[in-house]
């Protein structure tokens, strides 16, 4: 019996995989996720590799040049100060995708865990809790935004549980209606049946099966808190200058708009928008993947 | 050892009507409404009755994932009514249940070997690998491959499913196992695989049946007593050879009437029913069925019949008998 099983087990495997496989190429199959991913792969190398072979200052201008259009010194030309664009692009994108994956991140785990514990307990724990929620969502994030960066001094920490502390919400509604639906079906009442505890019946019965959607909604919420550091920066209210940022940068550059400093406006401006066009790719292959994986 | 596997006593379940702005409760839908039944080991009780007659509630109640309202249900000697976390735990060990509709009773993401070898491992009744070995064992039992332990659900036909749902249920080597519409959902040529499984499996592991389903010709099938669920109660029940031949209920003699019959050795007269079953949240007074019984009698409008023996282990609530 025992070498049997054994036998099975390693004749099964492939199959096993198969399945798990079935997603990964339906997700490559769409030709957007892979444009996403490698437009990602390439801004993430663009802003963490860059400058370890791009060995120019983001920070300390050269005084010589100030303004000056790209040129074979500083191939997306200097601002104002004197710093060099390209460097800044580079690092200014750190902060960018640190703070975009990170709180994205943070807003999911701590979202999913509060939406699972209310639809589990139900009744007036649900209750109460879901009107946090409401509360929170009646109060513009722009508003949570402003007062927490101004009663605090900005850093990427502080960044990442701002953007967090607005964009769980939304997750934690759409878990609550996932594990409502999900906690009613006859697998669930099986798993009882066989003496399942709660902290199992979550982790391999609940978010298996409700990932997806998370995951799908977590990609979206990257593009939005990417868009939104940059508008705070943009506003002047997110990471402190001289630290280079895309947002911050785009708004300086506004200034010299009529001087046709277009280098200065291009390169921000054209960064935003590929990391939100990547990221919402990637999250439209992940939704195309996984939303038809049904039997 | 005690006498019975099972024993259900006056069982209840009132589901309150809510409704308004602040969810008072208006009423109750009556689903169950005082049930008693036993029963024994190595025997399988058939429990038959149209939608809504409140088996499969009975069903639920006795697997305790509905909460009775009242009464009493003894698992092999043990009063469980009332039991909580791991008493509750360890009474489901000794009864587990097949489930009507086997797209629905597996978990999509976790594989078959893991469905079924989860009941030992929370239970911490065997670890790990030895639980998936067994988990093979008992595919192969139900007539599967062991192999097939790394195989997701959705690789299955419906009836290999009910098969894997099944293998799940034995894990645990439990006394009872509750079938709430087994074969319902399965073709009628994988019906018949699936029951002669169940009847194999009864002698194999000495198990004992609840049996619930509509369908009057699976219940003849597989049952050694059969018991007739109308509105709530239990109208009739008896052994399966005796009720079949003989029914003493009305409403059991028109059930059996409405039903086709493959080979009739006998003309039966098909007794059509008048009206629509009353609602269970407004009951009718008296004996359940009096509204639509063709042998009504003034004393079944005022009071509800009790249960008398007629035949040997035959019992029934009618006040045409005693």
């Amino acid at each position: 019996m025992v070498t049997e099983t054994q036998v099975a087990n390693s004749a099964g495997e492939p199959r096993v995989q198969a399945t798990k496989w079935r997603t990964w190429k339906r997700f490559w199959r769409y030709p957007l996720s892979s444009i996403g991913v490698i437009g990602m792969v390439l801004l993430f190398a663009f802003c963490f590799v860059g400058p370890m072979l791009y060995h120019v200052s983001p920070t300390q201008g050269d005084f010589t040049a100030l303004l000056q259009p790209p040129s074979a010194k500083h191939p997306l030309g200097t601002d104002d100060a004197g710093h060099d664009v390209l460097a800044r692009m580079m690092v200014g994108g750190q902060a960018s995708l640190e703070v975009g994956f990170l709180s994205a991140f943070v807003a999911m785990a701590f979202g999913t865990l509060y939406g699972m514990v209310s639809a589990l307990a139900g009744g007036w724990v649900d209750i109460i809790l879901m009107r946090i929620v409401d509360i929170l969502l009646s109060i513009p994030s722009i508003f949570i935004l402003l007062f927490l960066n101004a009663t605090f001094k900005p850093n990427v920490g502080l960044m990442i549980f701002v953007l967090a502390a607005t964009s769980w919400l939304g997750v934690s509604r759409i878990v609550r209606g996932e594990v409502l639906k999900i906690k009613n079906e006859t697998y669930v009442e099986a798993a009882l049946l066989a003496g399942v505890r709660t902290w199992r019946l979550m982790t391999k019965y609940l978010v298996p099966n409700f990932i997806g959607t998370v995951l799908v909604t977590t990609t979206f919420a990257v593009a939005d808190s990417i868009l939104s550091i940059a508008g705070l920066s943009f506003l002047g209210l997110g990471l402190p200058p001289p630290a280079p940022n895309w947002g911050a940068d785009l708004s300086a550059a506004m200034n010299y708009i009529f001087q046709n400093a277009w280098w200065l406006i291009y390169p921000p401006g054209i960064l935003i928008l590929c990391s939100q066009l990547f990221v919402n790719f990637i999250g439209d292959g992940l939704r195309h993947a996984l939303e038809t994986r049904t039997d | 050892m005690s006498e019975y596997v099972l024993e259900v006593q006056d069982l209840k379940k009132y589901f309150p009507i809510k409704s308004g702005l602040l969810k008072r409760t208006v009423g109750y839908v009556r689903a169950v409404d005082g049930v008693s039944f036993q029963v024994k080991p190595g025997e399988t009780l058939g429990i038959v009755g149209e939608s809504g007659c409140g088996k499969s509630t009975t069903g639920r109640m006795i697997m305790r994932l509905t909460t009775p309202t009242s009464g009493k249900i003894i698992l092999d000697g043990k009063d469980i009514t009332h039991a909580k976390g791991e008493e509750l735990r360890a009474s489901r060990r000794k009864s587990q249940m097949v489930f009507q509709d086997p797209y629905a009773s597996l978990n999509p993401r976790m594989s078959v070997g893991e469905s079924i070898a989860e009941p030992l491992i929370v239970n911490k009744v065997l670890p790990k690998s030895e639980a998936f070995e067994r988990a093979g064992e008992l595919l192969k039992t139900v007539g599967l491959r062991a192999s097939d332990i790394n195989r997701y659900p959705h690789e299955f036909s419906g009836g290999q499913r009910q098969r894997i749902g099944i293998a799940r249920a034995l894990a645990l080597n439990p006394k009872l196992i509750v079938a709430d519409e087994a074969v319902s959902a399965l073709d009628v040529s994988i019906q018949s695989q699936i029951l002669n499984l169940l009847m194999d499996l009864k002698h194999q592991f000495n198990l004992s049946y609840l049996f619930i389903s509509h369908n009057l010709a699976v219940v003849r099938h597989i049952s050694d007593r059969v018991g007739v669920m109308y509105l709530g109660h239990l109208v009739e029940i008896g052994p399966k050879h005796s009720l079949y031949q003989d029914p003493l209920h009305p409403y059991t003699q028109a059930l059996l009437s409405a039903a086709p019959e493959p080979r009739r050795t006998k003309r039966r007269e098909r007794i059509i029913l008048q009206g629509d079953v009353p609602s269970p949240a407004n009951p009718p007074s008296g004996c359940p069925f009096h509204t639509r019984c063709p042998r009504v009698m003034d004393v079944c409008r005022q009071t509800m019949p009790k249960p008398v023996q007629v035949h040997p282990d035959h019992w029934v609530a009618c006040h045409l008998h005693g």
